[in-house]
């Protein structure tokens, strides 16, 4: 403010970039000194994993407007395309940092092909009906990778539906067992690759919400028929978000997956879709920061809850119940508009 | 024969869809919401017919009568903790706490009834109808099943048709403060649509358990998932449409299973629900509603 004139958007932006960057020296620092619970060491990958995944899906509800109740299944696509990716560079690629990012790229143009495929039938339905066919979709994918088997020898990669049809080869390994999933993933996926997963979300979330593009996406959601009636090409900017988003959630997939030995595509279920929509709407829609805070709070909250063991989810739902119920009561908005000042005059002229 | 079989099946499957389906796309004719805790609904329906039958050995038909007793209270107990003051509020608000009032529900029940599977008791008579010489049987419970679904159907067709409730019901549904000002209740009217809502599930539970008797706290989640699809596939809002839908998803789904794969058979369920909106986008019997610019 000083030299450099922001505006309030930059300024906020930064400010996302500025708290993730804090967050991670904090939490590393706290980690190399010994301060950290061994519960939450075994978090933060998650916890990075779940951030990419609202900050993405908030690019479709969002930026977008429009409701995707199948998040979890780019989530999917990406773990499962990108385990095997990391798993079959395994050999060729000695280094575990460029390993995963192999992984977490290939987990992502996967997802976005997908994503593509799946955006343009998907995108011509509105509202309810898109939501539904998103979750359909995520059932979809869901389903076949229970039924994949995929294989790897001498010859190269083998793929079989239904049973394991693979054929391998001697010294040949069994990726994806179908339901069994993909078992003896190497650990690979770290915190600091994690946040600095997040952090290109961020850039890439950022720099296309400001972008042309961006403004593009924004008032097709405003207003569909206006931004059609001074000619944008409202499927190409769906599309684009949809993709984008897709992308990002296939690499948060990846990394997740590479966070645990074993993994299946049950973990990737309409729940896990649904707890990525919780966190974008606890955090508020279009609000990046929001999300952040949300996806860490509420990935957190389950274990804090732990001492009460078996109420831990009750208590879970209440205060989820109650959070929507307070956030959407006039009584207490206007308690919390008395604490900030900016945004109550706002308030008086409107 | 053995499509014959297949198909009785499938309607019969389709039946208890459609029932669940109903409740869901009355209430979202009325309050334009959908309600997750639906499926749960389903489940605390069938956990309570379970335990007035087995555990305190009352017959199956008061046992039924209880189930909808009870999941009638809670219908209209959810809505007004719940829904009521969320009126106003974004529709995504109000699904995150649909949402976590799932969440409630399932979680409540694995506290109380704990995550054991219950074996449910047959509440319809076991036994099966043979025909054409033995080559065709039917069981029981699949034939109380259709019957049921045909009975709630003409039920509420001459519900929201006849009665006053039911024009009140529909009037709410098309416009809440056009009908405010002609004097409906309009609170009352939307509880009493969780409530009818609320009370099928329960008989849907019911049936369902009877049906495929293992009862866990999620039992209700996947078919509550389907049934809502089957309304979206019959187009939501619409009440024939949840008839139509619900029966050609448990068609679909066992013809999946007899003919293609079991594994594969969601997935085809929802393949053929993405082709049915690609061509027709508001469901088979959903209202083409025109844009005006």
């Amino acid at each position: 403010m000083k030299s450099i004139r922001l505006n309030k958007t930059t300024r906020k932006n930064y400010l996302t970039y500025g708290l993730v960057i804090v967050a991670y020296v904090i939490l590393q620092l706290m980690s190399s000194s010994g301060a950290t619970t061994s519960t939450l060491q075994g978090m933060l990958v998650p916890i990075c994993a779940y951030v990419v995944m609202a900050i993405s899906l908030n690019l479709t509800v969002g930026i977008l407007g429009e409701l995707s109740l199948g998040h979890a299944g780019f989530m999917s696509v990406g773990a499962f395309t990108g385990v095997t990716a990391a798993i079959a560079a395994g050999n060729a690629i000695p280094s575990a940092a460029i390993r995963l990012i192999v992984g977490m790229v290939v987990g992502a143009l996967f997802a976005a092909v997908i994503g593509f495929l799946i955006g343009i039938p998907v995108l011509r339905l509105r509202g309810d009906y898109l939501a539904i066919v998103t979750l359909a979709f995520g059932e979809i994918i869901k389903g076949i990778f229970n039924n994949l088997f995929v294989g790897i020898d001498s010859r190269g990669l083998h793929i079989s539906l239904l049973s394991d049809k693979t054929n391998l080869a001697e010294g040949g390994k069994l990726i994806i067992g179908g339901p069994m999933g993909i078992g003896s993933i190497p650990k690979i996926s770290t915190f600091t690759g994690g946040a600095i997963l997040i952090m290109i979300t961020l850039i890439i979330v950022f720099h296309l919400v400001n972008s042309r593009a961006g403004r593009a996406i924004m008032a097709v959601r405003d207003n569909r028929i206006a931004a059609e009636s001074i000619g944008i090409n409202i499927t190409k900017y769906k599309l684009m978000a949809f993709t984008v988003s897709a992308a990002l959630a296939g690499a948060a997939g990846s990394l997740f997956a590479m966070n645990y030995t074993t993994i299946v595509a049950n973990k990737f279920d309409f729940n896990t879709s649904i707890l990525i929509l919780v966190f974008v709407v606890l955090g508020g829609l279009g609000n990046m920061l929001g999300s952040i805070i949300a996806a860490a709070a509420l990935t957190i909250l389950p274990e804090a809850l732990r001492q009460f063991s078996d109420y831990r989810m009750l208590v879970y739902a209440i205060v989820l119940i109650l959070v929507m119920l307070a956030t959407n009561n006039d009584t207490f908005k206007a308690f919390l508009a008395k604490f900030k000042p900016g945004k109550k005059k706002k308030e008086e002229v409107s | 024969m053995a499509f014959l079989s297949f198909l009785i099946s499938g309607i019969s499957l389709g039946s208890i869809y459609a029932i669940i389906a109903l409740g869901y796309t009355m209430v979202y004719g009325i309050a334009k919401m959908l309600n997750f805790a639906h499926g749960d609904v389903i489940m605390v329906g069938a956990y309570i017919c379970f335990y007035a039958t087995s555990r305190f050995q009352l017959p199956p038909l008061v046992g039924i009568l209880l189930a909808v007793v009870v999941c009638t209270i809670l219908g209209i107990v959810i809505e007004r903790l719940a829904y009521k003051p969320l009126r106003a509020a974004p529709v995504l608000a109000v699904l995150i706490t649909a949402i976590g009032m799932s969440y409630f529900l399932q979680n409540a029940a694995l506290l109380l009834w704990s995550s054991n599977p219950k074996v449910f008791p047959p509440v319809v008579p076991t036994g099966k109808i043979s025909l054409f010489g033995g080559q065709l049987t039917i069981s029981y419970v699949t034939v109380v099943a259709i019957l049921c679904c045909i009975v709630i159907m003409l039920a509420l067709t001459w519900f929201t048709s006849k009665t006053k409730m039911g024009k009140a019901m529909r009037a709410c549904s098309e416009d809440k403060g056009a009908s405010q000002l002609m004097g409906i209740n309009v609170n009352g009217t939307i509880s009493l649509t969780f409530a009818i809502g609320s009370g099928l599930a329960a008989i849907a539970g019911v049936l369902l358990c009877s049906a495929y008797p293992t009862l866990v706290p999620t039992t209700g989640a996947m078919p509550g998932i389907k049934a809502f699809t089957a309304a979206v596939f019959g187009g939501i809002g619409s009440i024939p449409g949840a008839f139509v839908g619900g029966i050609l998803l448990g068609i679909i789904e066992i013809f999946a299973k007899a003919y293609i794969s079991t594994q594969l058979s969601d997935p085809i369920v929802f393949a053929v629900l993405i082709i049915v909106l690609l061509v027709r986008p508001a469901g088979l019997l959903g209202k083409q509603i025109r844009e005006k610019v």
